[in-house]
């Protein structure tokens, strides 16, 4: 039996439904010593802001059982340094999708422009949803208005798919789904981190320099997958499931309650092949339940 | 800028040799077949290990050849003490050596502090003329059970044990004296707990010495990614684990 890895997302065609998620790969190259970029579904690179970025004071990442906290406040080399000295290093055969920070409306559409511009660009993944940041980032993922707003003056300036990725910090995640949806986000993503902290009691501190944190890994997969089922069965555009995947397992619950693609990403920390070995093993594990393709797999969760 | 060679493997455990009556051990792991720089290390991460720790955790080269890899290593939490626990034949992902080891030195100081002294177990066995090292290792624990023994008596080499206040004082004291008597003479290295760090780093950069630091900062990937486990310096906040984790100590904002 030959299996057939393909999916789509939107205007996207991915020859395997595994992405990295951003901030989990660095912009990619780091992990280019322990398997072939080549295989990947697509690469999705540390969120990218116009100007570089310093991030937030370290201690900035904590681990916490079967997980870990982390506010690195996107640090990143700035929109211009990543074009010159990233882009081009990556191979061709995989996309490429960049994570885009800004802290208003004017910046992120001035940002979508550039990289719109930027051929090797597969699609954009537009950041509503850091809670790390004092500005911007959860602010536009939390107010269904906003997001939309946000979402739709992007939309206008750009030509390459425009993928959203949600914040799990908000009351109804289905209503800023639709809200983007309506607003015409071509993908959506969830989730991203869940607000958290940790402290240490024989300092008497917060284990963060800045006290709170978004948690992410095996620990909020259950609460992912319910808020990835819960946004499927509401939108119609496809969906890329995130949160706490780290075997192949992982990959197929999503994409039976829904999901159209994943990304995987704090298992990246575990081993940096995780990524590489998932592509090894998907197509294994489909034979093994007998899946041909993921038309007959994707949203067909019995319930 | 990418590395080549640098593969994820899975290491078998040949032996792990607590000292007996002491909080430390030694891990022996199938070789890797790399080159290697002494202060680089590797992340280990037992497959035994599901969810929980999550993250691999990192260790300084203490030795490679062609027998094996040698982590020298305390117990403090919930890791080390499943390390203690391996049995020979399980298994650890293991990815390294990662970073940026000590420069080469003709001549060199190296100041240890405790478990600092895991990398210079490498260094000095490494050294084509370890009579041209001299060491100094400040340690809290009795000498026996650190790997002194390794250290051959070629290098100029003087423990001396800290277990009060007192004793701390006077260390740093003979810290202050090594590190102005030896600037200029060559380059000077150290490693150790963050608060003797801090000493060291103070005088290396009042003398002006040709001085260099490994850092420990909490790490999550070891490749670069994460941006956890970044350090100041001059050019801003730096990932311990691919610039570091030995810095000049001028560039380093402790
Ligand atoms: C480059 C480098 C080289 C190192 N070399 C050695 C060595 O040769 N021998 C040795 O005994 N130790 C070494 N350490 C420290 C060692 O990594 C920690 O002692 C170990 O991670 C503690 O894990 P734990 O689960 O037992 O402790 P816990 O305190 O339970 O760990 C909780 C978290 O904190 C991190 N952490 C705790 N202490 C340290 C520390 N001192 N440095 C960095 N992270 C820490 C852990 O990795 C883990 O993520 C090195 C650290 C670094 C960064
Ligand atoms: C260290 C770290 C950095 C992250 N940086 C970003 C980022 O820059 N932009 C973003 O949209 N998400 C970022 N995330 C969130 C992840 O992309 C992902 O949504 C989240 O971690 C949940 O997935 P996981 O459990 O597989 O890690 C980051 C997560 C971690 C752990
Ligand atoms: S440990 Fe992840 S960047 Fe250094």
């Amino acid at each position: 039996m030959s299996v057939d890895l393909r999916v789509n997302l939107s205007s996207l065609n991915l020859k395997n439904p595994l992405l990295s998620a951003s901030g989990t790969f660095g912009y990619g190259l780091e992990f280019a010593p322990y398997g072939d970029l080549k295989t990947l579904g697509g690469i999705i690179v540390k969120g990218i802001s116009l100007k570089p970025r310093e991030g937030n004071p370290p201690p900035r990442i904590v681990e916490t059982p079967c997980g870990m906290l982390n506010a690195i406040g996107l640090q990143n080399i700035g929109v211009e340094k990543f074009l010159e000295e990233k882009l081009p290093l990556l191979p061709e055969e995989t996309p490429v999708i960049v994570n885009m920070y800004a802290q208003s409306g004017e910046e992120f559409v001035e940002l979508a422009r550039i990289l719109d511009k930027a051929e090797k660009v597969a699609a954009l993944e537009l950041n509503i949803s850091c809670p790390n940041v004092k500005k911007g980032g959860v602010l536009f993922g939390q107010n269904p208005l906003l997001a939309a707003e946000l979402t739709r003056a992007v939309k206008k300036v750009v030509s390459k798919p425009v993928m959203v990725k949600l914040s799990p910090n908000v009351t109804d995640i289905k209503e800023i789904a639709l809200a983007v949806e309506e607003a015409g986000a071509d993908v959506i993503s969830l989730i991203n981190t869940l607000g958290g902290m940790a402290v240490d009691i024989y300092r008497r501190k917060p284990c963060l320099k800045n006290v709170f944190g978004g948690l992410s890994g095996p620990a909020i997969k259950p609460v992912a997958l319910k808020m990835v089922y819960e946004v499927c069965r509401v939108v119609s555009v496809p969906v890329v499931g995130i949160g706490g995947i780290s075997k192949v397992e992982d990959v197929l619950e999503f994409m039976l309650v829904g999901a159209s693609a994943v990304q995987v990403g704090t298992a990246n920390f575990m081993r940096p092949d995780t990524l590489f070995r998932l592509v090894e093993e998907l197509p294994l594990k489909m034979k093994k339940l007998g899946i041909k393709s993921f038309q007959e797999w994707i949203g067909k969760l019995e319930v | 800028m990418i590395q080549e060679g640098l593969l994820c493997k899975e290491l078998e455990v040949l032996e792990v040799r607590p000292i007996p009556g002491s909080p430390v051990a030694h891990l022996f792991l199938e070789p890797l077949n790399l080159p290697f720089t002494p202060g680089q290390f590797v992340m280990l991460r037992p497959k035994l290990w599901e969810y929980d720790p999550l993250w691999p955790r990192p260790f300084s080269i203490c030795d490679l050849n062609s027998e094996y890899l040698q982590i020298f290593f305390q117990v403090v939490g919930k890791g080390t003490n499943l390390l203690l626990a391996l049995r020979p034949g399980d298994k650890v992902t293991c990815w390294g050596p990662l970073g940026q080891g000590f420069p080469v030195a003709d001549r060199a100081l190296l100041l240890c502090g405790g478990m600092g002294i895991a990398p210079f177990i490498a260094l000095c066995k490494q050294h084509p003329h370890p009579e041209r090292l001299k060491l100094l290792f400040g340690h809290r624990l009795p000498l026996e059970v650190y790997p002194w023994q390794d250290i051959s008596d070629k290098v100029e080499k003087r423990a001396s044990r800290q277990e009060s206040e007192e004793e701390l004082l006077l260390f740093e004291e003979e810290l202050r004296e090594s590190i102005w008597q030896y600037a200029g003479k060559g380059k000077i290295f150290a490693c150790g707990p963050h608060p003797f760090l801090k000493v060291v780093h103070k005088y290396l950069v009042e003398s002006k010495a040709q001085g260099y630091l490994s850092l420990e900062n909490r790490m999550a990937c070891g490749v670069g990614a994460c941006l956890g486990c970044v350090a100041r310096t001059r050019q801003g906040l730096v990932q311990t684990c691919t610039k570091g984790p030995v810095f000049k100590a001028e560039e380093l904002e402790l």
